[in-house]
């Protein structure tokens, strides 16, 4: 097993294993994310409430749940990297970053342009907006720290141990955001109370999200792929790839 | 094979890394008086900038007291171990046979010792300025006292993070303010409780079970950011 990890470890077999997946991930995602849309924007009900505005939630929702999962994923990456020292992991690790920090401001962008139409004003202290906003904060801090090193190596593990420290913190924020939430205000916007989503309207969200995360994986070979020639440029192999 | 010197147990070690970072610390006055000047300065802006009616200044004063508090704290972060770095004495701590985090544990004690303790103390002095409710005094420094003990141990991990970094202290703040969020609801909470006469045991204890897991998981946090600051 660790033969296998080790192999994939190296930047090398990576860079060959991606490239023969990665046009088989866009693909998916293009079809993904094209069904999905045209499902529904055009053929989805329209909720006999807000009408066809709540179409912003195909792409608001797929963005939040991507905006989460990346962090986390970063976190996962960092260890590996602090732990292993496998570089793979870290150059895995700067390509998610920014597309993280991208989903959550596409996810903050989506939500306070859906908010005029339903609520009436582009921003509430709502728990969940607060709790997405301060994430904003923890992904630009790790993309700073990282870029405020002068070595490769001193910034790579100076941004894994603020991420692992940032995922510690994450259920702990959410949790007292939540806290102070109901201690200022009782709930007066909530989208957890609609009625429960009937299937023609879910399904199209399923494919998003699903679409949502080809495009994430495709596009972090494509950028890992980069990252590695960026990073081993001097190698052997690299050279070779040119001539 | 007996070893050649003996070396020191943890608990002299503790005592004498708490008793050299006091000895310099009080050694420059001028440093300590900085963050409760600050926070004053910060407190007396606020009239100021929004209205001197007393009813509304005690409405929010819970929440400026713990903000302007906060950023009070953070002030001092950069120094914390800034100046150990720059005379060497931080690679003798890493050198250290002892555990690091005790040792780092014991430099973030006299820091809030002479930083958060004092803010805690002097905080009722500006609630009575902002014309806070009798009765919420004692919460607001004992919130402010718990809870500037996480500040600290939050700040100290940003703080070894950025200390070989030449503009390290802009960076610090983005690095450490959204972690102390979860310190700053209770805290602020615990007060707004006590001022509106209620229950104030829960944000309190809140408070308490952060400290005790930021002193169970930032110390070796903030041990392994000194090493990958000093060695790079």
């Amino acid at each position: 097993m660790w033969d296998v990890v080790h192999r994939l470890g190296s930047p090398r077999t990576f860079y060959t294993i991606a490239g023969r997946w990665q046009p088989w991930l866009w693909a998916l995602a293009a079809l993904l994310l094209g069904t999905g849309s045209v499902w529904a924007l055009l053929f989805a009900p329209a909720d006999y409430q807000q009408g066809d505005s709540f179409r912003i939630l195909y792409v608001h929702v797929p963005a939040a749940i991507l905006a989460q999962s990346c962090f986390v994923l970063m976190a996962v990456a960092g260890a590996i990297f602090l732990v292993w020292r496998i570089k793979l992991a870290d150059m895995v690790a700067t390509v998610i970053a920014p597309f993280g920090a991208a989903m959550t401001g596409v996810a903050l962008f989506s939500g306070s342009v859906w908010g005029v139409p339903t609520w009436g004003t582009w921003w509430v202290w709502d728990a969940r907006l607060t709790s997405m906003l301060i994430q904003l904060f923890l992904y630009l801090g790790v993309i700073a720290l990282r870029g405020a090193f002068a070595s490769r190596d001193g910034g790579a593990r100076a941004a894994s141990l603020l991420t692992l420290v940032g995922v510690i913190n994450i259920p702990i924020i959410k949790y007292s955001v939540d806290w102070w939430n109901t201690l200022h205000q009782p709930a007066t916007f909530t989208l957890t109370q609609r009625p429960a989503m009937p299937a023609e309207m879910w399904l199209p969200l399923a494919v998003m999200v699903l679409g949502f995360y080809a495009y994430f994986v495709a596009l972090t070979l494509t950028r890992t792929r980069s990252e590695i020639l960026r990073r081993e440029g001097r190698k052997r192999w690299v050279l070779e790839l040119g001539s | 094979m007996q070893p050649r010197t003996s070396v020191a147990g943890l608990g002299p070690a503790l005592l004498a890394t708490l008793r050299r970072d006091l000895t310099v610390a009080l050694r420059r006055r001028g440093d300590l008086v900085n963050p409760p000047a600050f926070f004053a300065l910060v407190i007396t802006l606020f009239p100021l900038g929004i209205s001197p009616v007393p009813e509304q200044l005690a409405a929010i004063a819970p929440g400026l007291l713990w903000v302007a508090a906060l950023l009070a704290t953070q002030l001092s972060l950069d120094a914390l171990f800034r100046s150990d770095h720059e005379d060497g004495s931080l690679e003798q701590l890493l050198l250290a046979p002892q555990p690091l985090a005790a040792l780092v544990l014991a430099k973030v004690a006299v820091h809030w010792l002479l930083t958060g303790l004092p803010l805690a103390l002097m905080a009722p002095l500006l609630g009575l300025l902002l014309s806070l409710p009798s009765g919420s005094y004692g919460v607001l420094a004992a919130s402010l006292a718990l809870g500037s003990a996480t500040l600290g141990l939050i700040g100290a991990i940003g703080a070894a993070l950025t200390v070989g970094l030449a503009r390290g202290s802009v960076l610090l703040s983005l690095l450490v303010l959204p972690l102390t969020i979860p310190v700053l609801i209770f805290g602020s909470g615990a007060v707004q409780a006590a001022a509106m006469g209620g229950d104030v045991a829960p944000a309190l204890a809140m408070l308490g079970a952060q400290l005790a897991l930021a002193l169970m998981l930032a110390p070796w946090a903030i041990a392994g950011a000194l090493r990958i600051s000093i060695h790079g």
